[in-house]
């Protein structure tokens, strides 16, 4: 059982006007085998949220703290965090030219299980991670996310949770772009990884359609840079029918 | 007449005001460029393996089939008309690659060397040509791919720490043949190379690629000119290069001249440099001058870029330490023109070289 705790979480970017704060006070606990969906309007500071939990160098942290098991999220470099169990599919997945997904994938699975897999088991894995996403085999030649398509990222995105095994996994709007068809093969992509490894999971999406598949314990409404609301399922449904404006002040 | 590559001299030695000088660090030619060094005829070129059937290597009597008004290229024919002359007879078609390689240096003096490669008419080979270990060389070489022919000339320069190399790597190319070029530079103190080509008849192309990572200390000079004075050739440049490194300094000149007579001319070139570290120079100067308007296309472009932040980050979320992160950005960087090659022990090799240099590189 692990626990993912952010306390008090402050976080600004850099301008040229000079800082700004985004998020200004997130408070979450996340344990091994919840899920947690963080719905809230465009601009409200989600992916922020994201990137900060995994490193991202342009964001400043400026209060809180984020623990895993203890340790401090904070102090890690971003490729410590992976390696604590942090994984991040990303909103806008990046295209890194002349790496292949096949290189790629087998140097972060190198990395995170600390020796480099048995090249057969290793081979049939991605196989069949590739083959439960619906992805042409052909992708692991491709370089990665380079001229992929908007869900062919985020199948790509799902089929890296699948294969490197995180406690916790943060899918940034995994759902948008996604077509009716493909929204349910990443979604039970999710739920497959899920309920092979018990990972937690921290879901942001401004949609309730895909927590039809992955079914949410705990609901939280993000608005201007914190949670300023709480609760189940049903809340999703409250958000799906009244939208946010009782949560934006004018 | 154009401007690009203008070179006109003041008894055969340039001062470094010239166009064409005036990147280069004269003081590091060794003396190739003014005279004072030591001339001799080396012949280091030699075949490293056997020659396939229809194909000569001799050692003779040179005779050019261009005129330059490179100062060091003059003083090379000045001082001798013998060299290296690679002959491929027309309508040989050679599978495998023609591996031909210099190791043999000298140091005290400078070897002026003429090579010539004439490809006949409907003949298709590749030739490799393997630079390595210590030397100063100036050098003079032509190739001359025949009517319908088609060459694919690899040369890299993976020359030791004290080499000066100087040299003109000129191809005529005639009517409806194509020469294809990859030049990697990852060695040597002072590399300056001119692949040039001329276009001599109708239908012909080249694809110019080339890939060059200088450190600390270092100076590659790639100073390309395509003349496109015929109708309907095509050109493609793309070179990339990284600089990493204290006075690390590269520089990439791209000429490309369409003459009025070149109607439907089509030609594209490309630089793009990434800059590893403070202190690195790099110069990028790609040259379009038009006379006709009748073209297909023509167009060119330069950057000049650091690692790319998010590409480092998207690496890194996935548990891969910076340094490899790094390795596989460079990595994938040049890989583009580096698969080109079409042999994976050189590729392999190329590729280990680079991370050498990144690695010496530091941080
Ligand atoms: N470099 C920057 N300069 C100025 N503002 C920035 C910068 N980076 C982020 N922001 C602002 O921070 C706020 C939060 O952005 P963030 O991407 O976290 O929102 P989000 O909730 O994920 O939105 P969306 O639903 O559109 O994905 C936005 O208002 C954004 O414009
Ligand atoms: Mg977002």
């Amino acid at each position: 059982m692990s626990t993912l705790e952010i306390r008090g979480l402050k976080v600004s970017v850099d301008t040229e006007q000079g800082a700004i704060e985004i998020l200004k006070g997130v408070d979450l606990t996340i344990k091994s085998g919840e899920t947690h969906a963080i719905m809230g309007p465009n601009g409200s500071g989600k992916s922020t949220l994201a990137y900060s939990i995994a490193g991202h160098p342009k964001y400043t942290i400026t209060g809180g703290t984020v623990t895993l098991d203890g340790a401090d999220v904070l102090e890690m470099t971003v490729d410590e965090r992976a390696k604590a169990g942090l994984f991040l599919a990303m909103q806008y997945p990046v295209e890194v030219p002349g790496v292949s997904v096949s290189n790629f994938l087998r140097t972060a699975a190198t990395a995170l299980r600390g020796e480099a897999p048995k090249l057969r088991e290793w081979v049939g894995e991605v196989k069949s991670a590739m083959e439960s996403l619906k992805m042409d085999a052909s992708f692991a030649q491709r370089n990665v996310n380079e001229g992929f398509s908007g869900g062919e990222k985020k199948r790509h995105e799902i089929m890296q949770l699948e294969l490197l095994k995180p406690k916790f996994a943060i899918l940034d709007e995994t759902d948008s772009g996604l077509d009716v068809d493909a929204l349910r093969i990443v979604s039970e992509g999710v739920v497959r990884a899920k309920a092979a490894n018990n990972h937690g999971i921290l879901l942001i999406t401004h949609y309730t359609r895909i927590l039809k598949y992955i079914k949410p314990d705990f609901v939280h409404v993000f608005a201007n840079g914190r949670i300023v609301e709480e609760g189940g399922p049903e809340l999703a449904d409250k958000l799906e029918a009244n939208g946010y404006a009782e949560y934006v002040s004018a | 007449m154009t401007t690009l590559q203008s070179n006109i001299l003041e008894k055969h030695t340039p001062t470094g005001r010239e166009e064409a000088w005036r990147f280069t660090p004269l003081k590091r030619l060794g003396g190739m460029h003014d005279g004072t060094a030591t001339p001799v005829l080396h012949n280091s070129l030699i075949a490293k393996s056997e020659l396939p059937n229809g194909v000569t290597l001799s050692h003779t009597t040179i005779k050019s089939i261009t005129e330059t008004d490179d100062a060091i290229v003059n003083r090379i024919r000045e001082f001798t008309d013998q060299g290296t002359l690679l002959q491929i007879s027309a309508d040989t078609e050679v599978s495998s690659p023609i591996f031909l390689g210099r190791t043999q240096g000298v140091l005290d003096k400078a070897e002026f060397a003429r090579v010539l490669i004439k490809v006949g008419s409907h003949a298709k080979a590749t030739v490799i040509i393997e630079n390595t270990g210590d030397t100063h060389i100036a050098e003079d070489l032509e190739i001359q791919v025949g009517p319908g022919a088609n060459l694919t000339f690899i040369c890299l320069q993976e020359w030791g720490s004290q080499t000066i190399h100087a040299g003109r790597h000129h191809a005529t190319v005639d009517r409806d043949a194509s020469f294809k070029s990859i030049v990697v530079t990852v060695g040597g103190n002072l590399v300056r190379l001119l692949p040039t080509v001329d276009f001599i008849a109708p239908g012909a192309s080249c694809d110019l690629s080339g890939v060059y990572f200088a450190t600390a200390g270092q100076f590659f000079e790639h100073r390309m000119f395509v003349d496109h004075k015929v109708p309907h050739a095509k050109s493609r440049v793309n070179y990339k290069g990284a600089l990493a490194g204290d006075k690390a300094h590269t520089v990439w000149i791209g000429d490309v001249f369409i003459r009025a007579a070149a109607e439907g001319t089509d030609t594209y070139e490309l630089n793009r440099n990434l800059l590893l570290s403070d202190g690195a120079r790099a110069d990028s100067v790609p040259n379009l001058e038009i006379e006709t308007g009748e073209i297909v296309g023509a167009g060119h472009a330069s950057t000049t870029g650091r690692f790319d932040d998010e590409q480092l980050f998207y690496l890194m979320s996935r548990g891969i330490n910076m340094e490899d992160a790094r390795r596989l950005v460079v990595r994938g960087f040049f890989n583009e023109i580096v698969a080109e090659i079409g042999i994976e022990e050189i590729q392999n090799r190329i590729m280990t070289r680079i991370d050498e240099e990144l690695a010496k590189a530091g941080n």
